[in-house]
């Protein structure tokens, strides 16, 4: 057990490591960092002093083991628009990201699990065609598309909704930190379900491919041949077991929802993460972009660590197999 | 007693075609067909199709709608958007950039993933271990984060974007090929050919990479849809192809300022292009999975 964890983290920390290099070598192998480091249209002196300050001008190995100490500082630079460190920047946004993300994954789980469950029971049958429509669907509509749709729709000509923010309504905070988001169900209900919409078809997929395989057992047919009628044995035996790996994919799609929704807050202007990264790039404040994609890296490598570990301690057959 | 012809011939050249081979006429897949070779055809013959010209507009005609509504006009058939250019036009214009962008970046993606998952599955070792950590390190990175920070730093051009793209989704291809040519390389033919004496780059290039050209295809056709709307949300963002290029990405960004007082035909029309397309492609990467690769479709 303990020699698997070990294994885990240092495979982690292998992909950090590998993370920091990519990020670090595009940097530097398409031009100068200095003119992305620095606010268009500054003088050559100034690109000088940056060069200076970032120690630009020593060799590659000691600029990348200074970059690698200022990360391990949490030191993600400092915003030219904002004139804040990107960190600092990137958590007070966080908070917000959390609350879209976990509303639209209440949206996609909401719609995917019990379409997924129809399905599965009526293989071949109408539900199930109509479901492999709605996932194709799902899978084909850009979700900003839908977010725009459902704009023109709800804000515009019904007047229902609105359309951008997040209201302050809720106050929401992480336990034990001071990552903290604000939101207004008015306002959230049309970008979380843009969000949810494409994770929603991927949730009915496994959740169909699960339940099929479950239904299949030696178990469940046990509890058809005792008797049992067809509602128990589907909602009782055949959905708890079924329901394991689509609740495991729901937790890494919720990092993922927090790291792709960039699109979906630009449209919404929703005060997340990814519309920091729009500003980022509209703003040219290099710095951060690169703070938004080595922490989005980062947090996917760290919730990967976990939940093998989780994994290894709940069923042996992993930790024994590899 | 005579042998069977077929008895004697070599796996190898017979899987090349065999997957084309089993494909009967009347089971082709006709909707996404007849999608993707309208969108190929206004992208190859825009010049002459599109009534105006997609990037000039004219100021004096801004916002007309579409030649059914009250206001409309059959000069412009889907009407018009802020600068006064003609909306089906820059449609058609827009097909050809999703049409090359799209299928350059997944060629690209696939030359890229498939020889690298070939080498990295048949080499093994530090080489398999180096590829590999790095697959899995690109795949951590969230692909439209990834590829917005590559925009940022090489600047939006539409080759720059095919690029991107390619470095963002070969991992995908590495992956599952790697994964089928380790299963590859403990067969027979593979042995034998290591007994004849060929060497390890022959074995490559003559042995496996017939045998993964199949799933190669259909994980091409499944990644064309995702690379269309990556394409697309980058335009959108402002960090894909750039204006005044009339890419559909970017018209829906254009089209957000009118979204606002209700001028729809600049939201519905360029959304809805793009989700035929990438409809198009699913279905067709759908249909070819099962057709070539039995064993993809648990994929």
């Amino acid at each position: 057990m303990k020699r698997f964890i070990a294994r885990r983290v240092g495979y982690a920390l292998l992909s950090l490591f590998l993370l920091s290099l990519t990020i670090f070598f595009f940097v530097r192998v398409t031009g100068d960092p200095a003119a992305l480091l620095v606010e268009p249209g500054a003088s050559p002196g100034d690109i000088a002093a940056i060069h200076h300050q970032f120690g630009l001008d020593r060799p590659l190995l000691v600029q990348y083991w200074l970059f690698l100490v200022a990360l391990f500082h949490g030191d993600l630079g400092q915003s030219f628009y904002y004139q804040v460190p990107v960190m600092g920047l990137y958590l007070s946004r966080l908070g917000n990201s959390l609350i879209l993300a976990s509303v639209a994954m209440l949206f996609s789980l909401a719609i995917g699990i019990p379409a997924g469950i129809l399905a599965s029971v009526q293989v071949g049958r109408f539900w199930d065609q109509f479901g492999k429509l709605f996932t194709l669907l799902g899978l084909s509509m850009p979700s900003f598309w839908i977010g725009l749709l459902m704009i023109l729709l709800f804000s515009v000509y019904l007047g229902w909704l609105p359309s951008s923010g997040a209201g302050s309504g809720w106050q929401l905070c992480l336990p034990f930190t001071s990552i903290c988001g604000s939101g207004e169900p008015t306002h959230i209900i049309m970008p979380a379900f843009a969000l949810g919409w494409y994770f929603a078809a991927a949730h009915m997929r496994l959740t169909r491919s699960s339940m099929l395989e479950v239904l299949g057992s030696e178990y469940i047919k046990l509890a058809r041949i005792k008797g049992l009628p067809q509602i128990l044995v589907i909602a009782k035996h055949a959905f708890k077991n079924a329901l394991i790996p689509v609740l495991t994919l729901a937790g890494i799609n919720l990092v993922l929802m927090v790291n792709v929704a960039v699109v979906v807050e630009t449209v919404f202007a929703w005060p997340g993460i990814g519309r920091l990264l729009y500003e980022g790039i509209t703003f040219r404040d290099f710095p951060i972009v690169q703070g938004v994609v080595i922490m989005g890296g980062a947090m996917i490598v760290i919730v990967n660590l976990l939940i093998d570990i989780v994994y290894a301690v709940i069923d042996p057959r992993i930790r024994l197999g590899n | 007693m005579s042998i069977p012809a077929d008895v004697i011939r070599l796996p190898a050249r017979e899987s090349r075609l065999a997957g084309i081979r089993r494909i009967r006429v009347g089971e082709y897949p006709v909707i996404p067909i007849l999608i993707l070779a309208v969108i190929a055809f206004l992208a190859v013959f825009a010049n002459q199709l599109a009534p105006h010209d997609p990037e000039v507009g004219i100021l004096s005609a801004r916002f007309h709608p579409p030649f059914w509504q009250a206001g409309g006009s059959t000069e412009y058939l889907l009407g018009t958007d802020q600068l006064g250019r003609d909306v089906l036009s820059r449609l058609i214009f827009g097909a050809r950039i999703s049409m090359v962008v799209g299928f350059t970046a997944v060629i690209f993606a696939g030359f890229v993933g498939t020889v690298l998952g070939i080498v990295s599955g048949y080499l093994g070792g530090w080489v398999d271990q180096l590829v590999m950590r790095l697959t899995d390190t690109w795949l951590a990175l969230p692909a439209l984060t990834f590829a917005i920070f590559l925009a940022a730093i090489v600047g939006p051009s539409m080759w720059n974007i095919v690029i991107i793209l390619g470095a963002v989704y070969w991992t995908r291809y590495a992956r599952v090929i790697r994964g089928e040519v380790l299963s590859l390389k403990e067969r027979e033919f593979v042995r034998l050919a290591i007994v004849a004496g060929c060497s390890k780059w022959t074995i490559m290039r003559r042995h496996i990479l017939p045998n993964v050209v199949n799933t190669a295809i259909v994980l091409g056709t499944l990644m064309l849809g995702v690379v269309i709307v990556a394409e697309a949300s980058l335009s959108f963002l402002g960090v894909g192809v750039p204006p005044p290029e009339p890419a559909w990405g970017l018209m829906l960004a254009d089209g957000k300022e009118g979204l606002m007082v209700g001028y729809w035909w600049l939201t519905v029309f360029p959304g809805g292009c793009i989700m035929l397309m990438v409809l198009a492609a699913n279905l067709l990467g759908d249909w070819l999975r099962v057709k070539l690769d039995p064993q993809l479709r648990q994929l």
